[in-house]
């Protein structure tokens, strides 16, 4: 890590700080009623208090958030596979997918709900249904982006499509799915704790919108607080998936000329 | 050096030619017999190949009916317009494309649209990013049999010294370990003929795979593939559109007419070998650029006032 780079995490650091330092002295200064907007040294005495209480629950939202996320890659990719590798299945499916992936996913919780009652279930399928469009998306445009002189070469030498696939493909779109992950996994969490606000008895969302039932604002931003660290993790989490699977695709020195 | 002092000059042309054709067998000879290159077998052979894309009304015809032998281990290039139907010829050959009327024979067996395992090189070196030379230039042996069910036990050990073997041939000794973003395009390209050769393939079809060198480059790496074809002595089927080097690297010389292509003149090159980049510039070599020139800037005229 250069001295350059050091410094600009310094500045993110400072800056995240100042940000709460701020917002301290705004409470305070103000005298704001911890009913409107508690300063952040209470959420984190409260998120510090509660913590017991709130594991179950950040449990049960992780545990939702993946389970969605692992069905939406598996269904993502598939179907990216199949609308990539084939130009009329790209042409034929778009419009459908483009469809489906504009509906408003708070609008489905209540379908889901009908139709699995509340709770993990719907939870699962909304996370689910959030996070798969941009995983297809990707997966069938770095499929489709394969060189055709090498396709060409692979194919003069009686390389079947699932050889070009295994060989070339897949790997071509590494860079293509990682990006993708680490905007499906933010998804996921998203349309897990959409649907526990919704409809569940369970998870962040669900402690969240109890405890603002109960005009308990603290513990309302502690839970925001937990959701914003949990997000940053898992998107960290992949981004370091990415950099150490894809390397390939953004090393660009050490040229060698002659 | 020696100067170009035929150049310009029309008598001088003439008599060049007429030494020439004492190198070069006249057309007619050609069609439809056996190579007088001799006794060798017959590696590819088309007859009354023709070539159409689309249908109706949109038919584009791509290739006349074309006529073509080329006995094993020969050097063809092929040169024409652009758009001629020379990379055509190519995917007929390899079993890319099938023909739309006519029979591809390639190594005996007709070609119907089967891959004929043949080692293929383009202008792109297309190496695949995440791989290092090494592994690039393996490739193949992925996918051909008999290497591809040997390929787990033999990669680390005479499949390596394979394609480090390959790899001094074209001058990268020591760069398989490379990623091919470290390279130069001149050097990728060298990869690029090194994974086309490692299988062992009885035909190389090159098209325009110098292309996009700059012009010191691109005279070195013909040494190179010279020394390759001397070496493993395939059939190679080069296309391009640089007449020297098709002077340089070719046993023979097939000129083409613009769309829909076919076969306007069949030269052999005589030329001893190994060849060198001074030799391009003798009045011999010279003069059987002019002669080829001549053809292509025909064929253009004739298509032009034909459109």
């Amino acid at each position: 890590m250069s001295v350059s780079d050091v410094r600009q995490k310094a500045w993110s650091a400072a800056l995240i700080v100042l940000f709460f330092v701020a917002w301290e002295l705004f409470c305070l200064m103000t005298g704001m009623s911890d009913l409107v907007l508690p300063r952040p040294s209470q959420i984190f005495v409260t998120l510090f208090e509660k913590f017991p209480i709130l594991w179950p629950h950040i449990v049960q939202t992780l545990v939702t958030t993946m389970i969605g996320f692992v069905l939406g890659v598996a269904l993502g990719v598939a179907l990216g596979a199949v609308i990539g590798v084939s130009r009329t299945a790209y042409d034929t499916c778009y419009p459908l997918l483009v469809g489906f992936s504009s509906i408003p996913k708070v609008a489905v919780v209540p379908i889901f709900v009908l139709w699995f009652g509340s709770g993990t279930v719907p939870a699962v399928l909304t996370s689910l249904s959030i996070c798969f469009f941009p995983i297809v998306v990707n997966i069938a445009t770095g499929l489709a982006t394969t060189e055709p002189e090498l396709e060409d070469v692979l194919k003069a030498l009686g390389a079947s499509k699932l050889d070009i696939l295994w060989n070339v493909g897949l790997p071509r779109t590494m860079p293509f799915f990682f990006a993708s992950l680490k905007v499906a996994i933010s998804y996921a969490f998203v349309g897990a704790v959409l649907s526990e606000t919704v409809a569940s008895n369970r998870g962040i969302g669900n402690v969240m919108m109890t405890a603002s039932s109960n005009f308990n604002v603290p513990l309302v931003f502690a839970g925001l607080f937990v959701l914003a660290g949990l997000g940053v993790a898992l998107y960290v989490l992949f981004s370091l998936i990415e950099g150490q699977v894809t390397g390939w695709a953004t090393r660009k020195d050490n040229v060698i000329a002659t | 050096m020696i100067p170009l002092i035929f150049n310009g000059s029309a008598a001088g042309i003439q008599l060049a030619c007429t030494l020439l054709v004492m190198r070069m067998q006249p057309n007619s000879e050609f069609a439809g017999e056996p190579m007088a290159a001799g006794s060798a077998p017959t590696a590819i052979e088309l007859s009354e190949a023709s070539v159409t894309f689309g249908r109706g009304a949109r038919a584009v015809p791509a290739l006349s009916k074309t006529t073509l032998r080329i006995a094993d281990g020969e050097f063809v290039a092929l040169v024409g317009p652009s758009g001629c139907g020379k990379s055509t010829i190519l995917r007929l050959v390899s079993g890319l494309a099938r023909p739309t009327t006519g029979v591809v024979i390639v190594g005996g067996r007709e070609v119907a649209a089967r891959a004929m395992r043949v080692g293929m090189a383009f202008q792109n070196p297309t190496m695949l990013p995440w791989m290092t030379i090494e592994k690039n230039i393996m490739l193949p042996l992925k996918i051909v049999e008999p290497f591809r069910s040997q390929f787990r036990r033999l990669r680390k050990t005479e499949f390596r010294d394979k394609a480090n073997a390959l790899l001094e041939q074209v001058g990268l000794k020591g760069f398989g370990g490379r990623y091919p973003w470290q390279l130069s395009g001149g050097m990728l390209q060298r990869a690029n003929l090194c994974r086309a050769l490692i299988h062992e393939p009885r035909m190389l079809l090159l098209d325009e795979p110098f292309g996009a060198l700059d012009q010191f480059t691109r005279e070195e790496l013909w040494g190179i593939l010279q020394q390759l074809w001397m070496t493993h002595k395939p059939t190679v089927l080069l296309v391009t559109h640089d007449l020297r080097e098709a002077g340089f690297l070719a046993s023979r010389i097939c000129v083409m007419s613009a769309r829909p292509g076919r076969i306007l003149d069949d030269s052999r090159v005589d030329f001893a070998r190994p060849r060198t980049v001074a030799m391009t510039f003798e009045p011999d070599f010279v003069a059987l650029n002019q002669k080829l020139r001549a053809f292509i800037v025909d064929a253009r005229t004739a298509a032009r006032e034909g459109a």
